[in-house]
């Protein structure tokens, strides 16, 4: 029978997909860019993440997505401590998290279908099997006839959501968007966010960084505020 | 509704971009050293033929110069000689050699003008068995028992200068094979790091996508050994051209006495491709490896 603390672990486990505690980070020769984050973003959540430019949006999501490491503190992913990951073993949490960025990183010499699939193809996934998956994830962000386009055929709006659909074509537990709505107007910021929350409701944790005060006010999510390296939680925006 | 593209096998495209900057210069210098390593092979091969024939012609043959004894002539003493020689076990002919055969040995060196007043030692040339050739102990006893001043010399000295040249030669030519594989192996290497940097953005799209270090280098190894075998492919022909032209100018005997090239020489070249290929293969992996370690191909 285990013990009321490993029975927490577990727990803790499950219903956590990431968990932040007392993280620092910085470079070398500067001011340290993150303090003392402690953040917990629960299964099935929906938080965003706001602040001023240079206020360490970027790297917080880097640790995330474990391109970078805290000098100091701890981090939790799917519960497991990732802190001193090796690198060896940071491909398998990678394949569990979906992550979007400002600016697209889509691969210029593959077609729209062949970008979604990406993940699925690095996975070891036969074509016959993802084909279908991906054709349909590619109409579900409105991109069912583009699927030969590569992306510098394509509009600023269309790349955004074919780098969403890149992102969460292995229903990953985690997605993280770095201002996914940076470079659409406002309609289509909408249609993204409804994009997200969609996903989030099928239970994806969803983490998007973003400029975009209003948006995130819409949103009806819980805003997290990085200001100065520090985190903090404004509460939930109105819907 | 069943499209005809649905059975149109259907190749998925590579993960790098087609082409990268420089790689034709890439191919174009290893399919340089490429030739430069088949000839260098082919000479050492042609040159360890020829130091071996040599060595093997010298080693069935001995010559014995013959001193006369008081009220003897040398012709008679060489043609004794010859007589006792023939008659021993592992010598197949023995012929005692007159002053003009003599003459036609020294005259290269000295020419004709001091030959009629040169004294020539009168010599005995011996024909050994191949496969189990009397030794200059054995021949020296039989021409003492006949009693006979001679002196043999079986050429083990000069057959060891050509047997040790031959042996420098092949390993300085294997020394130089080593060297140009060593340069095509740098050449690669640079060309992946080249590469590693010029494309950070999709190594780094495929890492955030979950692709292990593994298979991003495997990416590397696998375009560098394609370009590696093609310019081997092509180093190896162009050699396999220039050697085949050489072969059919200097007929059976080869271009030259020093260098007889040969018809299965040009199987030598045929690994070429494959060993290009796994050179290249090892220095993308230890270069893509490195990189990739270091973090400079990390987002």
């Amino acid at each position: 029978m285990p013990s009321p603390s490993a029975s927490a672990a577990v727990s803790s486990a499950v219903t956590e997909t990431v968990r932040l505690s007392g993280v620092g980070f910085g470079y070398a020769g500067a001011p340290d860019v993150l303090r003392d984050v402690n953040l917990i973003l629960p299964r099935g959540s929906f938080h965003f993440l706001t602040g001023p430019s240079g206020a360490g949006k970027s790297s917080l999501l880097r640790l995330l997505t474990l391109a970078d490491r805290p000098i100091k503190g701890t981090i939790r992913l799917f519960g497991t401590d990732v802190t001193r990951i090796q690198r060896r073993n940071i491909p398998a949490f990678r394949r569990r998290m979906g992550v979007v960025f400002q600016d697209f990183r889509l691969l210029d010499h593959l077609s729209a279908f062949e970008n979604v699939a990406l993940p699925l193809r690095l996975a070891g996934q036969e074509r016959a099997r993802y084909a279908a998956d991906v054709e349909e994830m590619l109409r579900w962000v409105g991109l069912g006839d583009r699927l030969s386009a590569p992306p510098p055929t394509l509009s600023g709006g269309e790349k955004q959501r074919l780098a969403i659909a890149r992102a969460v074509i292995t229903r990953p537990g985690l997605i993280v968007a770095d201002e996914p709505t940076g470079s659409v107007d406002a309609a289509m910021a909408d249609k993204l966010l409804r994009l997200f929350q969609s996903l989030n409701r099928l239970g994806a944790t969803v983490l998007i960084a973003s400029h975009d005060q209003a948006l995130a006010e819409r949103s009806g999510a819980r805003v997290l505020r990085l200001n100065d390296g520090r985190l903090s939680e404004t509460g939930r925006a109105a819907a | 509704m069943i499209r005809l593209s649905d059975f149109r096998p259907r190749a998925r495209p590579g993960l790098l971009p087609p082409t990268a900057a420089g790689e034709p210069w890439l191919m174009t210098v290893i399919a340089v050293l490429c030739f430069l390593a088949c000839l260098t092979a082919v000479a050492a091969s042609a040159a360890d033929r020829a130091a071996h024939g040599w060595a093997r012609r010298l080693g069935a043959e001995a010559t014995v110069q013959v001193r006369p004894r008081v009220g003897e002539t040398g012709d008679t003493a060489a043609a004794r000689a010859a007589e006792t020689l023939a008659g021993v076990d592992g010598v197949e002919e023995a012929a005692a050699l007159d002053r003009k055969a003599a003459e036609d040995l020294v005259r290269p060196w000295l020419g004709d003008a001091v030959l009629p007043d040169l004294p020539l030692p009168h010599l005995v040339a011996v024909r050994l068995n191949p496969d189990a050739p009397a030794g200059a102990a054995t021949l020296s006893r039989a021409l003492a028992e006949a009693g006979l001043d001679a002196t043999v010399d079986d050429h083990s000295l000069w057959r060891g200068e050509v047997e040790r040249s031959a042996a420098l030669i092949t390993a300085l030519a294997g020394a130089g094979f080593l060297a140009v594989a060593f340069a095509a192996a740098a050449a690669i290497a640079y060309a992946t790091r080249a590469g590693l940097a010029a494309g950070r953005g999709v190594i780094e799209t495929l890492s955030l996508n979950g692709a292990t270090d593994g298979r991003i280098a495997w990416l590397f190894q696998r375009r560098f050994a394609l370009i590696a075998a093609g310019a081997g492919a092509i180093g190896a022909g162009a050699a396999a051209l220039i050697l085949a032209f050489l072969r059919f100018l200097g007929g059976s005997g080869g271009l030259t006495q020093a260098l007889p090239v040969a018809w299965s020489d040009l199987l030598l070249l045929s690994p070429c491709p494959l060993l290009a290929a796994t050179v290249a293969l090892l220095a993308a992996r230890f270069a893509a490896m490195r990189v990739l370690a270091s973090g400079r191909g990390e987002a």
